[in-house]
């Protein structure tokens, strides 16, 4: 093993989380005010609709399938009788239909950004880096996909990929893993930590604020001026609490 | 019974001239800066007029405020929670900028640096989002003093049902000034649309703002508010609305359309409520219950149980002597005048208005005793210039005898005052006719014609000691800035991703 390859597969992704994670406190506490989706539909509706449906559902599910295959062992699986083959079609086709809407939906939204004059001014360049990298990364993990896998030579990246990224959290890392896996999936790998380091830099924390506590919270919300009760005084807060009737529902 | 208080304003048509000083106060103090160009949280419509943004009122398409639904259990009219998160990607009710209208800054540089030449130089249009050259077909205030109605009023949403009596030719035209801002609902559909829970309502005063910390800008409440109401301001990717100027009536001063309106056609004040009836009253299953409904929420500040369950709900003393002394109060409910703006929405607006009356349209025919005496105006009524329909639509849910009722008790005080003031006589009939005394009558006028300054705004002072954090808050006022540095060949290019600064201890 060499040092190079230590250095890209232990070094950087210890490097990008830790950049991702201090990242993102600093952000929440220094800009809040700067932490929102960057919708731009005010100025342009009609295609926004089919790109950011198109974008949004398809990197869920392709999200929702790296989880599967990277996060879950292959000894999981076989354990509640799936066998290797019937992984590997579900996750060939299934993730094939996930990296093509969510890659057609990019180039939608790529192509009004670019065509559209009001939105094309909207563009920072932290944006520009974020868009270069989701396109590299969507056109390589198409090409593994679909090239590898479903048309291709096939190559199981569970023992390999999947347990170098775990053992990484595990504190265990085993850079050897990754070193011998093909080029498109290093290169794949490789580009994914840039994007997770610029992660809390960019639009993309909106992410975690989808609000799905919005289901079940009443529907009319009540804040209070006073914080502090005064003294000798009923306390205000406690009579009014934060968020109170009517319930709406 | 949970007593709140609740600030409202209440606008008597009559008296707008349509100057738009009110709008232009506005926008210098709240408006005026980057990505809110277009964003007027007061707007002064000509109506009738399709209004800002386009056909506002057409809920049909815009799916604001709320409904009622099968089972009578009121519902946003957008759809439930969960509906909403599938379409938080892309909200299919969102108005366009296209909507309001493409803002825009002239190029003053020209009028400078242009050589000499035969004819004076142009300062031409140029947009505010892309920086190009703009040919203008459509802005703020587009439609002024009836501009371009006869092609377009009939696309009025209030015309409806009109279409066939009202042609929009010279002899049968109408108009009157609409201004408008946020009506700080009792119920508001855009805190209800806002998935972040960022848009709240003020426990103390019922002012609605959006907490810019915790927008994230999914748009929802731009579309939830049938008023058109909230904006989405383009540059810093947050929904910012009228806040009633809530640092000014925090130290009871009125806000600043309504300390600046050249007319004085504004009235600020409170009103007391009870906020666990605010459902029920919102789910009325007849429209035109609604405004009662509303009036019901509204309690007596004199009645000694209110004044009890108002005290032991923590409202301060001052506040409910203010609830007394409400103007907002006395032509809502005392005398029955200012109707709610669109109670249909089902979202109890705040924002009340006194109808206009206007001239007679015909010649009015003699009566039975041969009298055509001018000052019996109730005969009057259904001839006015401004269909009572159109009134109807706007102001009470399309229930014309509420319309009526309220033109005949101010057309009753204007014969009232005429009379008094021409023959030093006090007819006690026409009150009579309208279910007011006399005496009630005189202070409508008072309130209506001459009151002074004090008497329009009774806005009680906030109770500072109540709070700690005041202080902290100084220099800010619910709307944040950011910090963009603006590139000269490109006036829209943000520099910057925005860190560091707006911080609030
Ligand atoms: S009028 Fe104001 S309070 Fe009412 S729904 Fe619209 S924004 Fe909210
Ligand atoms: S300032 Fe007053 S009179 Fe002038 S347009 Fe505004 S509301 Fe009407």
């Amino acid at each position: 093993m060499t040092s190079f390859e230590i250095i890209i597969w232990t070094v950087l992704p210890y490097v990008a989380i830790t950049i991702f994670i201090v990242g993102h406190i600093w952000r929440y506490r220094k800009d809040k005010f700067g932490w929102t989706s960057r919708s731009s539909q005010l100025q342009e509706k009609k295609i926004l609709a089919w790109g950011s449906n198109l974008f949004h559902y398809g990197a869920l599910a392709a999200i929702g399938g790296h989880v599967i295959g990277i996060l879950i062992p292959q000894s999981w699986t076989q354990a509640v009788g799936i066998s290797e083959s019937l992984y590997h079609n579900f996750s060939a086709y299934a993730g094939a239909i996930a990296g093509l809407v969510t890659f057609v939906g990019l180039v939608i939204l790529l192509y009004r950004r670019i065509s559209n004059s009001r939105i094309g001014p909207t563009t920072t360049s932290v944006d520009l880096v974020v868009y270069s990298l989701l396109t590299i990364l969507i056109i390589l993990g198409l090409s593994m996909t679909i090239g590898v896998n479903l048309l291709g030579p096939t190559y199981n990246y569970r023992p390999t990929v999947g347990v170098w990224f775990r053992d990484i959290f595990l504190l265990n890392p085993h850079p050897s893993l990754m070193a011998n896996a093909p080029e498109l999936y290093q290169l794949h790998a490789f580009l994914a930590w840039f994007l997770f380091a610029l992660w809390p830099f960019s639009r993309l924390v909106h992410v975690w604020s989808v609000p799905v506590w919005y289901i079940g919270r009443p529907y009319i919300l009540y804040r209070s001026r006073y914080k502090t009760p005064p003294l000798g005084e009923p306390s205000l807060v406690e009579s009014y609490p934060n968020t109170s009737n009517p319930k709406i529902d | 019974m949970k007593i709140m208080a609740q600030v409202g304003m209440v606008m008597a048509l009559d008296k707008c001239i349509g100057c738009h000083t009110c709008s232009v106060t506005c926008k210098q103090v709240w408006t005026n800066r980057p990505g809110a160009e277009y964003i007027w949280f007061n707007d002064v419509e000509t109506k009738p007029g399709i209004g800002y943004p386009k056909r506002w009122e057409d809920q049909v398409n815009n799916k604001g405020g709320w409904k009622l639904n099968k089972n009578q259990k009121l519902k946003l009219a957008s759809g439930g929670r969960f509906s909403k998160l599938l379409r938080i990607f892309s909200n299919p009710n969102l108005p366009i900028i296209d909507d309001y209208y493409e803002p825009w800054t002239y190029d003053y540089e020209t009028l400078t640096t242009a050589p000499v030449s035969k004819n004076g130089p142009v300062a031409t249009a140029h947009s505010a989002l892309t920086g190009k050259e703009l040919d203008l077909q459509w802005g703020p205030n587009w439609e002024d003093d009836l501009a371009g109605a006869p092609t377009r009023a009939l696309n009025d949403p209030n015309m409806a049902g009109l279409e066939e009596k009202v042609k929009m030719s010279y002899e049968q035209a109408f108009m009157f000034y609409l201004p408008r801002i946020c009506e700080h609902c009792m119920n508001p559909s855009c805190v209800a649309s806002c998935p972040s829970g960022a848009m709240y309502k003020r426990e103390e005063d019922g002012i609605v703002l959006v907490d810019q910390q915790q927008c994230r800008g999914w748009r929802f409440c731009v579309s939830g508010c049938p008023y058109k109401k909230v904006y989405f301001n383009h540059k810093t990717s947050k929904a910012e609305k009228c806040t009633f100027c809530y640092p000014r009536v925090e130290g009871g001063q009125p806000t600043i359309c309504s300390e600046t309106c050249v007319g004085r056609i504004r009235f600020l004040g409170i009103v007391l409520y009870d906020v666990d009836k605010i459902n029920e009253a919102a789910s009325t299953k007849d429209p035109t219950k609604l405004l009662d409904a509303q009036l019901d929420l509204f309690c007596d500040p004199f009645d000694p149980k209110v004044i009890k369950q108002a005290e032991a709900d923590n409202i301060p003393q001052d506040w409910i002597q203010a609830a007394q002394k409400s103007p907002v109060y006395a032509l809502a409910k005392r005398y029955r005048v200012a109707l709610p703006l669109h109670p249909e929405f089902r979202t109890l607006p705040m924002v009340w208005y006194v109808p206009p009356l206007s001239p007679v349209l015909e010649v009015i025919e003699p009566e039975k005793d041969g009298s055509t005496d001018p000052d019996n105006v109730f005969h009057a009524i259904d001839k006015l210039r401004i269909p009572i329909h159109y009134l109807a639509n706007l102001l009470s849910a399309g229930d014309d005898e509420v319309i009526k009722n309220v033109l005949k008790r101010l057309g009753a005080l204007r014969s009232f005052e005429r009379k008094r003031q021409l023959s030093g006589t006090i007819d006690d009939s026409l009150g009579a006719q309208v279910g007011l005394g006399s005496a009630d009558l005189d202070d409508l006028y008072q309130l209506l014609a001459i009151a002074p300054y004090d008497r329009r705004y009774v806005l009680p002072i906030a109770h500072r000691e109540r709070g700690d954090e005041l202080l902290l808050s100084q220099g800010t006022c619910g709307i944040d800035f950011e910090s963009i540095s603006v590139s000269k060949d490109n006036p829209q290019k943000l520099e910057s991703v925005p860190i560091e600064f707006r911080r609030r201890k």
